[in-house]
């Protein structure tokens, strides 16, 4: 299959398959989202309300995002990959369009988790956080996937990645647990998609500035 | 003065003090680009010095 | 002519800043609602639109990198970056030291712009650390300069979040001096504005000149190695 899309689709299954035999990531994060909630249990006082806990969710994702996506181009740059994928002919964006599919993927696992424990252990979940999630993810797997290239190439690594990328995830939080506790979540949730296709074209058309030498 | 007047001058005291600090760390690294350039200076100096030393040396021999 | 831009730009800041201050402290009339205290107004709000006019800048000096792929925009955009950090940071002293004598607070999350500045300080706080993680170069070049353009895409993005999460959290909105303004403290206004703008472009001039002789040098000391 040739072409730009095939590209994508290329590597996007190349990750999915190293993690499926490696079983590196999502495991990890799979298990500290849980162990997040466990803690917002204890961390809450008695009298918390119960807004308080859909804010606690919304952070518990973007950590666990962040989580995943330090490891996001680790295996590219150990293996000495990264120049190789770079000096291929095709169009470096499909580089960043294939991790980002991956990413979400992760993502998307993660919160498959995440969701019916939080449910579980705190309170019922609408469909307008479900939704929230799926576009929240969109916007973190693609600003996150960009960022997570740049924190590669530093010396800092996983120190940089959460400093890059938490002021440009406060508007996703403030979507997601509007979406969440608002009485119209229908504002929050155009928020997220305005939020997703402004960085998703900026950070496919940047990226292969990212990594060019 | 009023505490409400004594916060605007402070206000505005914060800007002047920080543009004055600022001035204060460009004059130190002028002061120091100044030395830089002088020992740079010497050391061209000495070596044109040396190369006109040089061809005089073999000017003589020669 | 290109070397007296410095000089031109910091006597247009002594008289339009100078002139400014004094016309602020000493010749408009006092605000009808706030009083005295209301002329820090003069200096925080054009040292905030000052501070998003650097970045703006240096986000496109980033651009010009990008596009022309011409290293020399990045000691520029740095510039102009770090230059905008430090107004950005005045914004956040000047406008904690309002809060103050407006609501009595040194900080209120109900304050748009104050919030807006503090995601701005985070973000382009991160600009720095990433640049001084990574090897200068080309790549930290580009790097740099499209973190620069992710900024201002960040600025209207964050507007609208945080005036989002304010309906949210905070259903009551402090005002700070409304836009009807008598002609005279609009004319002071503007030119305080102007004033701040010349101060930053000389610091950037200044700043940048300081930094392309840092470069030369270096380049000397090799050749005479």
């Amino acid at each position: 299959m040739s072409g730009y899309f095939g590209d994508v689709a290329a590597l996007a299954r190349k990750d999915l398959l190293l993690e499926l035999r490696s079983r590196d990531t999502v495991p990890a994060m799979l298990l500290f989202v849980v162990a997040a909630l466990v803690v917002f249990h204890f961390a809450l006082p008695t009298d918390a309300s119960a807004r308080a806990t859909d804010g606690l969710l919304w952070i518990g994702i973007v950590f666990t995002a962040l989580l995943g996506l330090t490891r996001a181009f680790v295996a590219e740059r150990e293996g000495g990959v990264m120049d190789g994928l770079v000096l291929a002919t095709f169009d470096r964006s499909a580089i960043w369009l294939g991790k980002t599919l991956s990413v979400l993927a992760f993502l998307g696992l993660a919160e498959v988790v995440a969701l019916p424990a939080y449910a579980l252990f705190f309170r019922p979940i609408g469909w307008e956080l479900v939704v929230a999630v799926v576009l929240a993810d969109i916007g973190i797997a693609v600003v996150g996937t960009l960022l997570s290239a740049m924190a590669v190439v530093s010396r800092a690594r996983e120190l940089l990645l959460p400093l890059l990328f938490l002021p440009l995830g406060i508007p996703v939080i403030v979507g997601g647990v509007g979406a969440t506790v608002a009485d119209e979540p229908g504002r929050y949730l155009a928020f997220l998609a305005l939020y997703d296709l402004v960085f998703a074209i900026l950070s496919w058309a940047s990226f292969e500035y990212v990594v060019a030498e | 003065m009023s505490s409400g007047d004594r916060y605007v001058f402070a206000a505005y005291t914060v800007v002047l003090v920080t543009v004055l600090v600022y001035l204060l760390i460009i004059a130190l690294k002028v002061s120091r680009l100044d030395r830089e350039l002088g020992e740079l200076a010497r050391r061209a100096r000495e070596r044109r010095a040396q190369e006109e030393q040089d061809e005089r040396e073999q000017a003589t021999v020669g | 002519m290109r070397n007296s831009r410095p000089a031109l730009f910091a006597l247009a800041t002594l008289v339009l800043l100078g002139g400014g201050i004094a016309l602020a402290l000493f010749w408009v009339p006092d605000d009808a609602d706030q009083g005295f205290s209301q002329r820090i107004f003069y200096i925080h709000v054009p040292i905030a639109l000052t501070a998003y006019a650097c970045f703006g800048w240096g986000a496109w000096k980033a651009l010009r990198l990008l596009w022309l792929r011409d290293e020399r925009y990045d000691l520029e955009s740095y510039t102009a970056v770090h230059i905008g950090l430090i107004f950005g940071v005045l914004t956040l002293v000047t406008g904690s030291i309002w809060a103050r004598t407006s609501w009595g607070v040194w900080w209120t999350w109900s304050s748009r712009q104050l919030v807006m500045f503090l995601v701005l300080f985070l973000f382009y706080a991160a600009y720095f650390m990433l640049r001084y993680s990574v090897e200068p170069g080309r790549r930290r070049a580009n790097i740099s300069a499209v973190y620069a353009l992710f900024g201002v895409v960040l600025v209207p993005i964050s507007f609208l979040a945080i005036r989002l999460s304010s309906d949210l959290i905070h259903p009551v909105v402090l005002k700070k001096s409304g836009p009807d303004m008598a002609g005279s403290m609009f004319l002071v206004f503007c030119i305080c504005l102007a004033g701040m703008l010349s101060l930053a472009a000389t610091m950037y001039n200044v700043e940048l000149t300081g930094k392309r002789l840092d470069g030369h040098l270096r380049e000397l000391r090799e050749a005479l190695a």
